[in-house]
């Protein structure tokens, strides 16, 4: 059991370094122009839905996770 | 750096000593003022002080007063500030039974001290991949971190010594990637976290002498994650914070709402005959940690205790190998 524990720790890990990756590659590079002083609001609220987006899928993948790797345990 | 050694060594003298001396006087001033709850986990009717959040705050301060006068830091009042609300909050919490929006919805409004000092920078480094500027996406993520570190650790204050034996092994490490990132002011200002928590481990320690209460779990919190922000290692933070990650994770994720501990009617830990933990069968418990820990048996409270501290103790040594990451770009 304990060792499920550590897989999923490791997993949790793993999925925090490839978050990181996409969003470095993702969110990194927008920027907005045309829209005047309002540039830098438009390009935080698109960055902010694609943060969101990408946090529910992490949430996502770690829920599919924790059922696979907890199976037995979370069903007794 | 060698100027950093005498502030370094006096604060954490002061955070050590001032928690080790004053919690025995307030263990004494509670046991009068019958402040004492039931140990659910003990076979005799064994009733714990609480809160121990008092000497842990008063810890912290005069520690980082210490470290005031020498470095003079917007930082160090940032986290002074942000830590000293989330006490009075949890104090709040400990005299009076809140709901379950209160914790989180307060611990916002703790985090405004950071912003309004400026004590933050928007660059979000990661490991390997380098760093994303999200300036008003990191006003959002301050917002949050502090309810969510918070909460974190005291979702995970459920048996003797765990919430400060679990900080000692997730600040010590922060401080650890702090000073591989080379961040030594803040590595330094992170150290009075690792001895307020030792300290209090002292009397917090399986069997508990006293409690930290919410007041005491979310000064832990807070300050951890006041540290995260000043220090730009949100991500190094999370990694150390993990096992509470995942105990808060497991619970929202089986109970699908913000919701306290106590309002939950499914036990998911039940005793055996000889008082040992067990993971219970019912269906309406939410999954935790500690009901994952005992899926492989009963055992008793000190070696769950244990298990959770290795767990903290991995993933430290993630965070410290993710740090060693922040130097290289791919």
């Amino acid at each position: 059991m304990k060792s499920g524990l550590f897989g999923f720790l490791f997993a949790m890990w793993i999925l925090i370094l490839v978050g990181g990756g996409i969003v470095v590659t993702i969110l990194g590079p927008i920027s907005v122009s045309g829209f005047g002083e309002s540039d830098l609001f438009i390009g935080s609220v698109i960055k902010a839905i694609i943060a969101i987006i990408l946090v529910v899928i992490w949430i996502l993948i770690l829920s599919k996770l924790k059922n696979l790797i907890f199976k037995k345990e979370i069903k007794s | 750096m060698i100027e950093l050694i005498l502030p370094a060594v006096a604060s954490c003298i002061v955070a050590f000593f001032v928690v080790f001396v004053m919690t025995p006087p307030l263990i004494k001033f509670l046991e009068k003022r019958n402040q004492s709850v039931k140990d659910i986990n003990k076979k005799e009717d064994v009733m714990i002080v609480r809160p121990g959040g008092p000497s842990i705050i008063v810890g912290i301060i005069a520690s980082e007063i210490v470290l005031y006068t020498f470095l003079q830091l917007n930082e160090i009042l940032a986290i002074i500030i942000t830590t000293s609300a989330a006490f009075v909050i949890g104090y709040i919490d400990d005299r009076k039974v809140m709901s379950g929006w209160f914790k989180p919805v307060a611990l916002a409004f703790a985090a405004i001290p950071i912003i309004a000092l400026g004590a933050y920078d928007s660059n979000l480094a990661f490991p390997l991949f380098g760093t994303v500027q999200i300036p008003v996406l990191y006003l959002a993520l301050i917002v949050f971190m502090i309810p969510i570190t918070g909460n974190t650790i005291n979702s995970i204050d459920v048996l003797n010594g765990v919430a400060s034996g679990f900080m000692v092994i997730a600040s010590f490490s922060l401080s650890i990637c702090l000073f591989i990132v080379q961040n030594y002011e803040i590595a330094i200002v992170s150290l009075p976290l690792g001895f307020v928590s030792l300290a209090f481990y002292k009397y917090h320690k399986i069997p508990s002498k006293i409690f930290p209460g919410d007041s005491g779990a979310l000064t832990f919190g807070a300050m951890y994650g006041a540290i995260a922000i000043v220090g730009g290692v949100e991500i190094l933070a999370a990694v150390a914070l993990l096992p509470a990650v995942i105990n808060s994770f497991l619970f929202l994720s089986s109970v699908k709402r913000i919701v306290e501990h106590r309002q939950v009617k499914g036990k998911p830990v039940e005793h055996t005959d000889d008082f040992r933990l067990k993971a219970t069968d019912d269906k309406t418990a939410p999954v935790t940690l500690v009901r994952l820990i005992l899926a492989g048996g009963p055992l008793s409270e000190k070696q769950v205790g244990f298990a959770i501290f290795k767990l903290g103790i991995f993933s430290g040594i993630l965070a410290i190998i993710t740090a060693f990451m922040m130097g290289v770009s791919l």
